[in-house]
């Protein structure tokens, strides 16, 4: 994004396989809005029904797919920069733990602790035991200004049930 | 012209009561605290702060919005100033120039421009809004519901293909916006859409969720996913914060020509802050005595590119506040958070809240004031915040972003959603599609189905009704050559360049 970040990046030749991968996922999306509309009764008696709007987004999705294709064919996309995955898993999985301590009842603190530390892990901080005192810590103060002060209600756990 | 004043100064009297100017101010201190972080513009600003407002009542909850949506702009450009990573294109302008500045020793003179500057354009935009917005009023009570279809299909087109990289890149992000609004019940009919037997999904896809998903998780994956190449260095504000006599004379032209770009530009449904950004920065370019100074931190460079910035910010809530048209992924945002109170902008709510849109038109006054004073003495403390530590600072933002969701809906399908934009988020910004006609799509979009449905219902299922006003006639010809117009453009450049 900054104007001097030009360095490390990938030659555009040939077939761009991501891109492809993109305008198959369109026409897929495209494909899912026409097999759900055509579910839905069509009840209206003048104008367009509920079905309508899907189709023509449908018809729409499906130009773009082949719009994006060509560009993929012809290998039109934009350089991309090299990346580097392992964080961006990381902060993933941190998602992840996020939704299933909060999908298992343990609470705001604990979850939102979970992901303070991946994602602290994931721009390179080795240090997780001081993270994981400093997350509670945090997510223990939003917790309670939240909850207590502005009387928004944030799923509650064991921790929370201690306060 | 007397019916503006006089509804300007009763909208005055509103933001002056002591609570309301206390929610400006929160407005204005929480706006600039959060978008001074690196890599929050000012749409994620108001994503953010959205929750925040909940339990306000309409008038107050508006009042602060102004407040964070100005406070957004002034601390993205701070961080554009010191550590050169706008947080927005629009900003890319002022971090061309005004890094350099920063890196030469002269930082507290560009963050003063911009901040004058950027009071400046905002003054006067302002008042370019409230004389303009009554006037658009009046024309837009006329419009039918086929008027204003078309006049959405002009907005999606500009938005997405006119302006941007690639028409077809631009075209996909909004037909993935288009398709989310799709989801749910279906107000005209109560059938439900893409639900796939998920009770969660009855009531459509939430706009907060999807920008916070698009810009903060999906801004946090694509830093990380980089981070082992770039190094981001914060510049130390040293030397004197005042501008010279000198820094004066060569910025206050800049700034009044930053405004007459960024104010009608903003203004119309065109699309974003960057063309104005970008037609200031190299007018100023030519137009400067000291072109050499230029790429190595000329003060014109900031000044100008900030106040059309923040004129076309205000420029932006012309069409939004009288015909409930966003044209930014801000504005979509706003209007969001009308949303969040079932109010609709437009002529409508014009005449019945005067009191609310005059109130917010006038804070956007106090806004202004307040953030000038805010951020001269106070630039340290913003500076402060951002020297926080990259890990902590991402941690916080994710943590802060999906608590905002974890509040409003504490379950696992809203937070897989916001795991999934967020991916989302992070793979268009890899693959370089951009972010906010998906934003616009959604909010748009189910705007636009039922204002042509519900035209097509009135003509009993005649197609035609949208030719034959010819107003919507215009505008679907103005849409249909603003698609065109980039291919056709692109295909004369391939036939010139074959040519030599």
């Amino acid at each position: 994004m900054t104007p001097d970040a030009a360095s490390g990046k990938l030659p555009a030749r040939g077939v761009d396989r991501a891109g492809v991968v993109i305008a198959a996922a369109l026409a897929v999306l495209a494909a899912v809005l026409v097999w759900e509309a055509s579910q839905l009764p069509s009840t209206t008696m003048y104008g367009m029904g509920p079905e309508a709007m899907p189709i023509v987004i449908a018809i729409g999705l499906v130009i773009l797919a082949v719009g994006n294709l060509i560009d993929a064919l012809r290998g039109n996309l934009p350089p991309r920069e090299s990346m580097d995955p392992k964080p961006v898993w990381l902060i993933i999985a941190g998602l992840a733990l996020l939704i299933g301590i909060i999908g298992l009842g343990g609470g705001f603190i604990l979850a939102t602790s979970a992901l303070f530390v991946t994602t602290s892990a994931a721009f390179g901080r080795r240090a997780v035991l001081a993270d994981t005192v400093i997350a509670l810590l945090i997510t223990t103060l939003i917790y309670l200004a939240f909850d207590k002060l502005l009387t928004l209600s944030l799923p509650a756990g064991p921790l929370e049930r201690l306060l | 012209m007397m019916d503006t004043f006089a509804a300007l100064a009763h909208g005055m009297a509103v933001a002056m009561q002591p609570m309301n100017l206390l929610y400006a101010l929160i407005g204005v201190f929480l706006g600039t605290a959060v978008g001074v972080l690196p890599g929050i513009g000012p749409a994620l600003t108001v994503a953010l702060l959205l929750p925040v407002t909940y339990k306000l009542d309409p008038g107050g909850s508006l009042i602060m919005f102004a407040g964070i949506y100005y406070g957004g702009m002034y601390g993205g450009s701070t961080t554009a100033i010191l550590i050169n990573t706008p947080g927005e294109s629009a900003s890319m302008a002022t971090a061309l120039e005004g890094n350099k500045m920063a890196k030469a020793g002269r930082g507290g003179p560009a963050l003063a421009t911009s901040a004058i500057g950027s009071f400046v354009a905002g003054t006067i935009a302002t008042i370019g809004l409230a004389f303009l917005a009554p006037w658009l009023v009046d024309f837009a009570v006329r419009f039918g519901p086929e008027d204003y279809f078309a006049l959405m299909c002009v907005a999606f087109v500009t938005v997405s293909a006119t302006f941007g990289d690639s028409p077809v890149r631009g075209l996909t992000s909004l037909f993935i916006g288009l398709t989310l609004g799709l989801v749910g019940i279906d107000k005209l009919t109560g059938q439900a859409r893409l639900a796939f037997g998920i009770p969660e999904l009855l009531d459509g896809v939430e706009v907060t969720t999807l920008a916070v998903g698009l810009f903060a998780v999906g801004e946090a994956l694509f830093v990380a996913s980089r981070r082992h190449q770039a190094e981001e260095k914060l510049e130390p504000v040293r030397g004197s914060l005042w501008m010279t006599r000198e820094d004066w004379r060569r910025s206050w032209k800049p700034w009044l020509r930053g405004t007459l770009f960024g104010f009608p530009i903003g203004a119309l449904p065109a699309g974003g802050a960057e063309i104005p950004t970008f037609l200031s920065y190299s007018t100023e370019r030519r137009l400067t005595k000291h072109p050499e100074e230029f790429g190595k931190g000329a003060i014109e460079g900031v000044a100008g590119p900030e106040a059309a910035n923040n004129a076309s910010a205000a420029g932006t809530l012309v069409p939004l506040l009288t015909l409930g048209l966003p044209t930014s992924a801000t504005a979509a945002m706003m209007l969001a958070g009308f949303q969040q109170y079932g109010l609709n902008p437009g002529p409508l709510l014009f005449a019945e809240r005067p009191d609310l849109v005059w109130g917010l038109i006038a804070s956007l006054f106090i806004a202004n004031g307040m953030l000038l004073v805010l951020n001269l003495p106070l630039v340290g403390l913003w500076v402060r915040l951002l020297a926080i530590p990259q890990p902590w600072l991402y941690a916080g933002i994710l943590v802060f972003a999906t608590m905002g969701t974890i509040a409003a809906k504490p379950s696992v399908v809203e937070l897989s959603m916001l795991a999934a934009f967020g991916v989302m988020g992070f793979l268009m910004r890899r693959f370089d599609f951009p972010i906010a006609p998906v934003v616009i799509g959604l909010i748009l979009g189910p705007i636009a189905e039922s204002q042509l449905r519900r035209a097509l219902a009135i003509s009993l299922g005649d197609p035609m009704v949208l030719l034959q006003s010819p107003m919507s006639a215009t505008l679907l010809g103005i849409a249909l050559i603003a698609l065109a117009a980039p291919f056709v453009l692109r295909g004369l450049g391939r036939f010139k360049a074959n040519e030599d």
